[in-house]
């Protein structure tokens, strides 16, 4: 790999730019595409940008022989993403174990005493009401959105706007009598009940999580399963 | 407020790379590019390995690491490119086999720092 390839690659990943590596594995050379150029400009067939287009789709390497070449072609999307409603006690573990599984995490919260620095040295701060934050923030396919605030009138307009986003994951604390209060207010606001089953509430894998610490565990382990068996419901 | 920047920490390879190419070491990247059974780590996983041997990432579970390792190094001298293949297939499968009964493909190249050669090679 050349020097400059690495760094435009790099470079584009800190720009939060999707884009796809091929690489030629006879002869060595590499080429980078970039995922989000207007598709259709060019009629003519194009069957690289189609795989390009394939492995950004499904984040999943391709191999392909085209042209008589071996080629090997990689997706670069932009990091996963975490939104979480609420800089409560479970927060402080849920930003640490997302990040180290490769999520970009923010949190929202407009009480300034919860989302304070010296509670979240490291996470991305948003003291904001969440429509506002995720207004700037709009999940996409490759977000989850965990409200864990407890309090309906932060919780409830978040998911609001993941309802009504591709988010992949939408996960709710609170207990069962919680939650079935929460899809009735959500019923009554013109949601469906078809809309509704996507919220994971109480969120999380049962595995008898006491603590904070498993809590959010349980919580993020849901959101992976969300991510990479979307059809087991 | 814009979002900072993020890095993925030890885990993004690929920033390490680039890291270590701006100290100045001679490196070359493995990356995994096909797999077949059960194998422990995904096509696109990569590994970096410097001319001293020091290492970061993984292409499997720690069962071929050694030997990817040592073509990493003739790959830096060579600066050729080549594919490894790693598999259960007779008894050396513990020395640098995997384990579970998985295949993979193991694509080994130089990191090729040539800032005053001419010529974009990319297309």
């Amino acid at each position: 790999m050349q020097e400059s390839i690495l760094s435009e690659l790099n470079q584009a990943r800190s720009n939060r730019q999707a884009v796809v590596l091929v690489t030629n594995l006879g002869m060595g050379q590499q080429k980078l595409l970039v995922g989000d150029s207007a598709p259709g400009t060019d009629p003519r067939p194009d069957p690289l940008r189609d795989h390009a287009r394939q492995v950004l789709e499904t984040n999943t390497c391709l191999r392909v022989r085209l042209d008589e070449q071996d080629l090997f072609i990689q997706p670069f999307n932009p990091p996963l993403r975490m939104l979480i409603i609420g800089a409560v006690h479970i927060t402080q573990y849920l930003t640490d174990f997302s990040r180290l599984c490769g999520f970009e995490v923010f949190v929202i919260d407009p009480r300034r005493a919860f989302a304070s620095r010296d509670r979240f040295p490291d996470s991305e701060l948003i003291d904001a009401w969440p429509d506002q934050a995720m207004t700037r923030l709009p999940p996409d396919a490759r977000t989850a959105v965990v409200t864990l605030s407890h309090d309906p009138k932060l919780d409830d307009p978040a998911l609001c706007r993941a309802l009504n986003s591709p988010a992949f994951y939408v996960g709710a604390l609170g207990s069962r009598k919680t939650a079935r209060a929460r899809n009735q207010r959500l019923l009554e606001s013109g949601f469906s009940a078809a809309q509704i089953v996507r919220i994971h509430g109480p969120a999380g894998l049962d595995i008898g999580a006491e603590s904070p610490a498993e809590i959010a565990v349980s919580i993020l382990a849901e959101a992976i399963n969300r991510l990479h068996k979307p059809e087991h419901e | 407020m814009p979002a900072k920047t993020f890095h993925m920490k030890d885990s993004d390879i690929l920033d390490i790379t680039g890291q270590w190419v701006s100290e100045g070491r001679r490196l070359a990247l493995a990356t995994v590019i096909e797999t077949w059974g059960s194998s422990p780590r995904p096509a696109g996983s990569h590994l970096v390995v410097d001319s001293a041997g020091h290492f970061e990432g993984s292409v499997s579970g720690g069962c071929v690491e050694s030997a990817v390792i040592s073509a990493a190094l003739e790959v830096m001298q060579s600066g050729r490119g080549r594919i490894l293949e790693f598999g259960v297939s007779n008894e050396l499968a513990w020395e640098v086999g995997l384990a579970c009964g998985g295949r993979i493909q193991v694509y080994v190249e130089p990191i090729e720092t040539t800032p005053c050669v001419g010529g974009d090679q990319r297309n």
